[in-house]
């Protein structure tokens, strides 16, 4: 840590911990329902648990992202934040913003659309808070002594994330049109804008962690992003191969989604051979981990599982299964949650002085969350080929038959989910026991 | 060996180009003459019943063209499959309909309000899907 002001992600990445917990929560209340246990029906339906595990982990991933920007925006403009406590408001107001999205989801106020389930008036918060967000880095960055590639993907990624947002307020009567600027939200923010995100936070890990030159990394990372949008952006298309548009997008969007996994490919090669490459080895291993880990378990998530289903021939019989949820998780942990974790396992000690850079504790907490979510990776999709299979191909038994059938994945499910929830607890204790940022940090550090 | 600044000129390019068809088409695709859901045939009544669905977030548990939750039936052809009849008993049943142990969410709906629920699905029904639904329809059963 080389300014005061990047602790202020401290209390980001303490926000992302809290409301990741929770996600858990939610998640096993599903699990259990789809096991034939739905006790909880009468007080948390299944499309309640359902709307709250995806925003929390919408909402945790994104305090994540912010907490990185206001760590390392600091660090690579060479400056210190422009205002830290409206930092602080920003950071309040997005958690209160947040609670009362969840809370409104048990009392039946919400919009039932997928992942934008935010009820139209919470909307408008939500812009006012990214506004302001968006304003520290952009001023900050303005202001700044250094203008680097890393901090200028980062932040092109955050603005664009931010403008995305706003077709999915649009308002239609038609569920066509409704469902078809929905993606410009999601498949842009996952396929598109989150990967660029994701790829400043990796090129600045990689500079901090390996010694590789910045200007190799640099370079390196605008020929990724540059696959993620030139694949990305028209691969939008798979998601309107079935929704009631022109036979065009089974094309477009066929061939474009195909190339789509080269980006997470790219970045697997570019981690590990930044890795191999680099002369200074830093000793905080446990982000060494994670930061690879992302970059390779991501090509499996997104882009060959991505790949698994993504032709318009396959997709007809996988769209809106059991196979689909099986890549989004993956997916979503690979990409997003290991490189929140791996920018957190980065930045604690230095904002703490606390250098628990190789403890055994970490190193399970890595283990374990990985082995469980591949655990449940593989539960979900046996359940989902089954289904596709039962349902869809020999159209043997109807929807409700075969989810009798497939109750016993979801034990699975709920085993290897345990395994995945007591590493993810073992990281949050080790998050704590770093214990709080202090300025005495700056002097212990100097990386 | 490939430059700093041709890696950057290969990704502003890639993303000024790919945008600008990815715009191209979305405009040709939503053009009148390219509509595939008889966008004519929308009634009032069906309007509602969206606003209904989204209301009550009905897509938490089902999916329609194939988009939604993954523990409830898909619900894209339910009025082929089920009949108007059956779809306005579950809407407006006072207790948790639940034929295969699964409870649904119990909304005792208005006569009124379950019309237009069934209007909605009407019109999802006719949508021409591009072929999917041959394969989420049961009807497709008796097509095969
Ligand atoms: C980190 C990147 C990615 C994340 C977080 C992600 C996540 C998701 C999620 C959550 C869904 C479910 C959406 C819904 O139906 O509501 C989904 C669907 C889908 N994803 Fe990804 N994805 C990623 C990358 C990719 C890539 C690279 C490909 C293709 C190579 C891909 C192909 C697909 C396809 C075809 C669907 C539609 C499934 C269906 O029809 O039901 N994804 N993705
Ligand atoms: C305790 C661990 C977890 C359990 C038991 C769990 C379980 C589930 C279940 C049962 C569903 C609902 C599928 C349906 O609609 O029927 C679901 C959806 C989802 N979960 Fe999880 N989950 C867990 C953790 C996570 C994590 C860590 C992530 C992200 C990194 C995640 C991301 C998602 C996403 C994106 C969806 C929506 C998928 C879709 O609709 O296509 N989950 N989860
Ligand atoms: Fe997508």
């Amino acid at each position: 840590m080389k300014y005061k002001s990047q602790k202020v992600a401290y209390w980001f990445f303490a926000l992302s911990m809290l409301l990741l917990t929770l996600q858990l929560v939610y998640g096993f209340i599903m699990g259990f329902a789809h096991a034939g246990m739905d006790g909880l029906h009468d007080w948390i339906p299944f499309n309640t648990a359902k709307a709250v595990h995806t925003n929390l982990l919408v909402v945790w991933l994104l305090s994540g992202f912010m907490g990185a920007a206001y760590y390392i925006i600091p660090e690579e403009a060479q400056i210190e934040l422009v205002s830290v406590k409206l930092a602080y408001v920003q950071l309040i107001s997005l958690a209160l913003v947040g609670v009362a999205a969840i809370v409104g989801y048990h009392f039946n106020y919400w919009e039932g659309r997928k992942f934008l389930e935010i009820p139209r008036p919470l909307d408008y918060l939500v812009v006012v808070n990214v506004l302001l967000f968006m304003g520290i880095i952009l001023v900050t960055l303005f202001k700044g002594k250094r203008r680097t590639t890393t901090a200028l993907v980062l932040t092109m990624g955050l603005l664009f994330a931010a403008l995305l947002y706003l077709p999915g307020m649009l308002d239609f009567n038609s569920q066509v049109l409704d469902s078809f600027f929905r993606w410009w939200v999601v498949h842009l923010w996952v396929e598109g804008v989150w990967e660029l995100i994701m790829g400043g936070i990796l090129s600045f890990l990689l500079i901090k962690l390996t010694g590789v030159d910045r200007e190799v990394i640099e370079k390196w990372l605008y020929v990724i992003v540059g696959l993620t949008f030139l694949s990305g952006i028209l691969g939008t298309g798979h998601h309107y191969y079935y929704i009631g548009v022109n036979k065009i997008w089974l094309i477009v969007g066929g061939i474009f989604s195909a190339l789509e996994p080269l980006a997470f490919l790219a970045m697997a090669l570019f981690a590990v051979n930044m890795y191999r490459k680099g002369e200074k080895k830093h000793p905080n291993k446990i982000a060494l981990y994670w930061t690879i880990g992302s970059a390779i378990v991501s090509f499996i998530g997104a882009g060959l599982l991505g790949f698994a289903h993504t032709l318009p021939q396959t997709n007809i019989f996988t769209h809106g299964t059991i196979v689909t949820a099986m890549h989004g998780h993956l997916a979503f942990w690979g990409a997003y949650a290991m490189i929140v974790f791996a920018i957190i396992s980065y930045s604690l000690p230095n904002m703490t002085g606390r250098k628990f850079y190789d403890s055994s504790r970490g190193r399970m907490a890595f283990w374990l969350a990985n082995i469980g979510m591949i655990g449940m990776t593989v539960a979900f999709g046996v359940a989902g080929v089954a289904q596709v299979y039962l349902e869809r191909i020999t159209k043997s038994m109807s929807f409700m038959e075969v989810q009798l059938e497939i109750e016993v994945h979801f034990i699975v499910l709920i085993i290897m989910a345990t395994l995945f929830s007591t590493g993810i607890t073992l990281y949050i204790i080790e998050f704590i026991k770093h214990g709080q940022p202090t300025d005495e940090a700056l002097e212990v550090t100097n990386q | 060996m490939l430059s700093k600044k041709q890696a950057r000129a290969f990704f502003l390019g890639g993303t000024v180009v790919t945008f600008l068809i990815f715009i191209g088409l979305t405009v040709y695709s939503l053009s009148a003459a390219q509509d595939q859901s008889n966008i004519e045939n929308l009634s009032e009544s069906a309007i509602r019943g969206k606003y209904l669905w989204e209301t009550n977030n009905c897509m938490g548990c089902h999916t329609i063209m194939g988009e939604g939750g993954y523990y409830a039936p898909e619900l894209t052809k339910v009025v082929e499959r089920r009949g108007e009849g059956y779809i306005k008993a579950i809407l407006m049943s006072p207790v948790p309909w639940q034929p295969n142990q699964r409870k649904m969410v119990a909304y005792k709906m208005s006569k009124e309000e379950a019309e237009d629920m069934v209007e909605f699905f009407k019109w999802i029904g006719n949508i021409d899907l591009n072929g999917f639904e041959t394969v989420v329809s049961p009807l497709a059963k008796d097509k095969k």
